[in-house]
This record gives C-alpha cells, structure tokens and sequence, in this order.
C-alpha cells in the first residue's frame, strides 16, 4: 500500500515529484524509486530517456540499462546501425541514473567531459548497458561505461565521464 | 575556379547526408553551410529533448549526437572535396568537454572541421555554441577511420548526389 494519500482530483499527477515552488524534487523521486525498487522512474522524469527509448531494470546491487531497438535512432541506414551520438547519449544517461541511485544526489549530476571509444557497429537490435563509479570525490565523479548487445565480452563501445555533483 | 557553386553543391550534399539519418531527421538537424572541411550545423530546441527537467537544459548526450555529425559530416565533405568521392566514415573515438548548458528555447550551432585527412583515418574539431563560437557551450575532438567507397552502396550515393531525386 501506498502511504501517501492520493488526491481525487489529478491522480495522473504525480505530485511528490515536485517540492513546493514547483521545481522537481531530485532527492525524492530517487527515494521514490528505491522503494518501489523500479529505477524507470527516474527516466519517466527526464524526455532525452523517452526520446531515445531507454529502460533500466535492477539485478541485486546491480544496475543495467537498456536501449531497445528503435528505428528512430538509426544513423547509418546502410548497416543499418544506430547513431553513434544516440548510444553516447544512452551512455551518458546511465551514468547520471548510477550515480543518482548510488550516491543519494540532491541534483541531477552535470556531466564535464564525456570520452567515447567506439569498438564496433552498434547494429539495429537491442543494446546495454552498465556503469563502474571509478572514483567519487567531493565534487566530481569519474565514471566508465561499457556498452554491448548479443554478448557482453563484444563490447560496441567504452566511455569514461566526469561529472559534477553536490 | 567558381568557388561559390562548388561551396553550393557542397552545402547540398551535406544536407543530403544529414537527411539520409533517421536520428538527424528525429532531431530536425540542419546543415546551414558546408565548405572543403568545414560544416556548420543547427539543431533547434525541442521539449522532448531536456535532460534537466529542472531547468529544461538539454541533455549533453544530444550535443553529443550533434558533435558527432558535424564531425562525421565534415569528414565526408573533406574526403568528396578532396578526392570526388563519396566515403562514410564511422566514429573512433570522440571526446566532448562541456564548458556550460546549453540555454533553453535558443537552437545550438555545431562548427566542425576535419582537420587533418591521412590515408586510413581523418581527424576532426568541433564547436557547439549558441550566441557566440567564442564563448562555447562544448567542444570535441575525433577521429573516424577511412573506408572504402564501395562500401557507400549505390542507393545511398544516388540519394547524396541528388540524382535519387531528380529521378523520383
């Protein structure tokens, strides 16, 4: 059961996700998330993730993000293969929700610099991913990505990240 | 030498390329203008782009994505200048610094540059900036690897060249 008490008129309004000026409420939307053990909802808060499609889903103390096979993120046609700037786009993104989710963030973490290794063809299918927090100081955070599909040893691309967070 | 008409054709078949992407076409990115290496591109704000719903910033990830075909698209400008052929070069490696968000409801303009075209790979610049290229919203650095223009395929270079819709 839910504990917080809904509201007839707005149901659709996810209300605890904003504080009282209106602005979103990063801490509590990742608290919420905890709970209901369902990390998507984070991405429902932030467009780029549906735009792009992606997902998360939780393995034990583990977090691995998807990117479903869309046609809409597709770059060369010829392959055809996704867009290179999608799967860092998606890379990127995992990084924020990693470091959301595991380091109680107040604010959405604001990446620095964002360094892509491309290692194969990202084909039309789904893709993955997971993220290693290298290191975390007190304002910035380094951050490697690894992206695969059929298999996890075939990695399609490597990323490493700095973000800064308080 | 006319330099303007060949500058033109360029500027065409740049925005070809870019035409011929399904993510660009999502992101209703633009050529504005594309010269022997240089290409400059416009990405207009969206809603469905915000990565900070907080402050309705966009998320790097679609810099990212407009760096990269900026970069990618100069390469093909570069080599077609160069050599009148057509190559589509896939990304190495790119590396983007963020000097600061972008501002809502403006477009970003992404400058690219191939800067040095060796025999197997091409190396490139680029620039997002939103008011002035000297005060930046990122910048990166990349290099793309050379293949063969067999590998273009014939309907993808009809479609660049213009004549896939001369004929339509």
């Amino acid at each position: 059961m839910h504990d917080e008490p809904k509201s007839a008129v707005g149901i659709e309004q996810d209300d605890s996700a904003h504080d009282e000026t209106g602005k979103l409420d990063v801490k509590s939307i990742v608290k919420k998330a905890k709970e209901l053990n369902d990390f998507g909802h984070l991405l429902e808060h932030v467009p780029y993730a549906k735009f792009i499609g992606m997902a998360v889903e939780r393995f034990g103390d583990e977090l691995v993000f998807k990117l479903p096979a869309k046609d809409d993120n597709i770059g060369n046609p010829i392959l055809p293969a996704l867009h290179g700037g999608v799967i860092a786009g998606f890379m990127e993104m995992s990084a924020i929700v990693q470091l959301m989710v595991f380091m109680q963030t107040s604010k959405v973490p604001k990446v620095v610099d964002f360094s892509i290794d491309y290692l194969r063809a990202g084909y039309h299918k789904d893709s993955f991913a997971e993220c290693k927090i290298t290191r975390q100081g007190r304002r910035v955070a380094n951050v490697n990505i690894n992206c695969w599909q059929t298999n996890r040893k075939h990695l399609i691309a490597t990323a490493r990240a700095h973000f800064l967070i308080d | 030498m006319s330099l303007t008409s060949e500058q033109g054709s360029l500027t065409g078949m740049a925005s070809r390329f870019v035409e011929q992407l399904t993510q660009c076409r999502k992101l209703k990115l633009k050529v504005l203008e594309a010269s022997g290496k240089k290409v400059l591109m416009e990405l207009p704000y969206d809603a469905q782009l915000v990565g900070y719903p907080d402050t309705g910033v966009i998320h790097g990830g679609v810099i990212t994505t407009l760096m990269d075909t900026a970069s990618g698209c100069a390469v093909v400008c570069s080599i077609f200048d160069k050599f009148q052929l057509l190559e589509i070069s896939p990304t190495l490696d790119l590396r983007v610094d963020y000097m600061k968000p972008a501002e809502p409801h403006k477009p970003v303009y992404g400058f690219a540059e191939c800067y040095k075209l060796s025999s197997s790979v091409a190396f490139t610049r680029a620039i997002a900036y939103q008011d002035s290229i000297d005060n930046p919203i990122a910048h990166a650095v990349g290099s793309f690897m050379r293949i063969s223009p067999e590998m273009v395929g014939e309907e993808f270079r009809l479609a660049l060249m213009g004549e896939a819709d001369d004929n339509a």
